[in-house]
């Protein structure tokens, strides 16, 4: 469907005959990881041996609870370290190199818990994200003439961000006074203040209401629009069918499926991953006898 | 009772020297804790620093007085320097954990007999004084307005001392509306997130605690010279909780915060003292109840008091926002 097409964009038309199986090559990918492992104790909370992401494109990270997709964006964003592997965005080395630097190269993350700075404004949140700033060194600091200028810039594309997001009206409230749903938005908006060209939300609808849903899924499109690529971990299988081009699953610490999204759905090893095999598999009608006569004897041993 | 006595003695305690070095070891303390969210528990271990920097400066090293405060100020420096490169990436209880350790350590050290020599052992050292008041402009004789009258080279001091204060509180004020205190004050609410848009947090922790380090020393200074001397156990733990006691009873993030904390604490800790000296005296209190040797800790007990009772009412301090305190809840 051609019109389909436009509505993703060019990269999505890019994975359009991409074969659906775990680290397939991608023809642009953004972010490459290989054989990141990260165990704690004797636990392998990761371990994945190939990812691509493809650039420009929205990416699903899905899988059940404890699948490692927190920690994966951990490692991939220098939160966290792993025990052995590589991992590249935009063809540079990233292992090793630490959480801040990774920002500033323009793969900025959100995170699952909102972390909004309570006791300062709306407004200082987003001031505090953009990059390059020259009032932010000791010295400089101190001569406002040095720094206020750029300042003035940085008020501008804050306010411009608020508004797109809504929040324009909460610009000098604390951000501590902010729904759950706005704070979602805020470190959004906050996020985009760096510029990056990489965006990874970690489950950027949890504890969102039904009613910001629709604007923050919009929200998150509004970005592919503008030529980012974003990856997000998410529950919600609606919204991952809703708006993303490509899905990778993962189960256990492994990537046990990536695919489009109406693929990868239908998926045996997705389903086996999320509840388990056998799930639904009806009750044949000998078993239906077994199971009541086994109950039946269990109850006439209790009598006697 | 002579409660013109009692009102003298407070009036004069109010810019006195305890007032003095508790305000600039509250104001370094401001600028950890208040704006960066750093538990600094050995602010002491900063003022012993600068006494040591001026005292050992002047009379081991031999030092002229100006060369010996850099070195004060150095050592504060390098303080920060060593207790944060291994402690600043952790946790911050950690920081806590080292700074109170490294203070006792310091102290135990500069009074031990291995050193004698350098730092004096456990009578401490004198005699460095006098570079500092072979400065002073005033001529002899007494200065100041009504109690609070100080003699000419005390009043040298408390001059001095206040000047620094106010620069300090200046720089604060600068430095704490400018981005880069929008970056500490960011850390103190959420070190990751302000990671995640792509700041130095250890840096600037570091840059933190080497300034509010520096102003520990300063306190230091005005400690060893408002004494004329440096001993050892008088840079002990209570100087550090005395510190948090006063920038809490301000307002903690706030500019002002720190210093009328410490002017009304110290304050309010001799309005009491002379309360109970006064009501002794007159025979309101009989030695059954207080004897006069336990007037000295008593007075710490009912300022504790008012403390608590401060905490309860206004738990923002003099100068907080209730708001902010709020949020806290959610």
């Amino acid at each position: 469907m051609p019109a389909d097409v436009t509505k993703t964009g060019a990269g999505a038309a890019a994975l359009a005959g991409l074969e659906a199986r775990p680290g397939v090559p991608k023809p642009d990918p953004i972010l490459v990881a290989d054989g990141v492992v990260r165990r704690f104790g004797g636990l392998t909370a990761v371990e994945v041996d190939h990812l691509e992401v493809q650039r420009g494109v929205i990416t699903a990270l899905i899988g059940p609870n404890g699948a490692g997709k927190t920690t994966f964006f951990n490692l991939l964003t220098g939160f966290d370290k792993p025990d052995e592997g590589t991992w590249a965005f935009e063809g540079k080395d990233l292992a090793g190199v630490p959480a801040y630097r990774v920002a500033r190269r323009g793969m900025v993350r959100t995170f699952q818990l909102t972390k909004a700075l309570s006791k300062m404004t709306v407004l200082d949140n987003m001031r505090l994200g953009a990059t390059g700033q020259r009032g932010e060194s000791f010295f400089r600091a101190l001569v406002p003439g040095v720094w206020s200028g750029q300042q003035r810039g940085i008020d501008e594309r804050a306010r411009d961000l608020l508004v797109r997001f809504k929040l324009d009206a909460k610009a000098s409230d604390f951000a501590g006074s902010l729904s759950g749903g706005q704070r979602k938005l805020l470190e959004m908006a906050r996020a985009l203040m760096v510029e990056p060209t990489l965006v990874m939300l970690d489950e950027p609808m949890a504890g969102v209401n039904p009613a910001l849903t629709q604007s923050l899924l919009g929200h998150v499109k509004d970005l592919r629009e503008q030529g980012m690529t974003v990856l997000f971990v998410e529950h919600d299988m609606d919204m991952v069918r809703d708006i993303s081009d490509w899905v990778v699953v993962m189960a256990q610490g492994r990537v046990v499926a990536e695919g489009p999204p109406d693929v990868v759905m239908a998926d045996p090893a997705v389903i086996d991953a999320y509840l388990g095999a056998h799930h639904d598999a009806p009750l044949s009608a000998e078993e239906e006898q077994a199971q009541l006569s086994a109950a039946e004897a269990e109850l006439e041993g209790g009598h006697a | 009772m002579d409660f013109g006595v009692i009102f003298d003695r407070s009036v004069f305690a109010l810019f006195a020297d305890q007032s003095l070095i508790l305000a600039l070891a509250a104001i370094g303390l401001n600028v950890h804790f208040g704006y960066t969210g750093l538990l600094n528990f050995g602010q002491v271990g900063f003022a012993a620093m600068g006494a040591y920097g001026i005292a050992s400066g002047v009379t081991y090293l031999e030092l002229p007085f100006g060369v010996s405060l850099l070195l004060g100020i150095a050592l504060a420096v390098l303080l920060a320097l060593l207790l944060g490169v291994p402690t600043l990436r952790l946790r911050a209880d950690y920081l806590a954990i080292v700074t109170i350790a490294s203070s006792e350590v310091i102290r135990l050290t500069a009074r031990s007999a291995e050193f004698r020599e350098q730092t004096g052992g456990s009578s401490g050292l004198g005699g460095f004084a006098q570079g500092f008041y072979d400065l002073n402009p005033f001529g002899p004789g007494s200065y100041g307005i009504g109690p609070a009258s100080y003699d000419s080279n005390r009043f040298f001091l408390l001059v001095v001392g206040w000047t620094l204060v106010v620069l300090c509180s200046l720089l604060v004020f600068l430095l704490m509306r400018s981005p880069w205190g929008r970056v500490l004050r960011g850390i103190r609410e959420d070190e990751d997130a302000v990671r995640s848009l792509g700041k130095n947090v250890v840096g600037y922790k570091m840059q933190s605690l080497i300034l509010g380090g520096v102003f520990g020393a300063f306190s230091g200074f005005a400690f060893a010279l408002a004494n004329s001397s440096v001993q050892p156990d008088n840079y002990g733990t209570q100087f550090t909780f005395l510190a948090f006691a006063a920038m809490i009873l301000g307002g903690a993030g706030r500019v002002i915060g720190p210093v009328v904390g410490a002017i009304l604490f110290q304050t309010l800790l001799v309005l009491v003292e002379n309360v109970l000296i006064e009501a002794k005296g007159a025979g309101y209190i009989s030695d059954a109840v207080l004897s006069g040797n336990d007037i000295g800790a008593v007075r710490f007990v009912l300022v504790g008091v008012v403390l608590m009772a401060l905490m309860i009412f206004r738990p923002q301090g003099l100068f907080g926002d209730k708001k902010e305190l709020a949020l806290d809840a959610r």
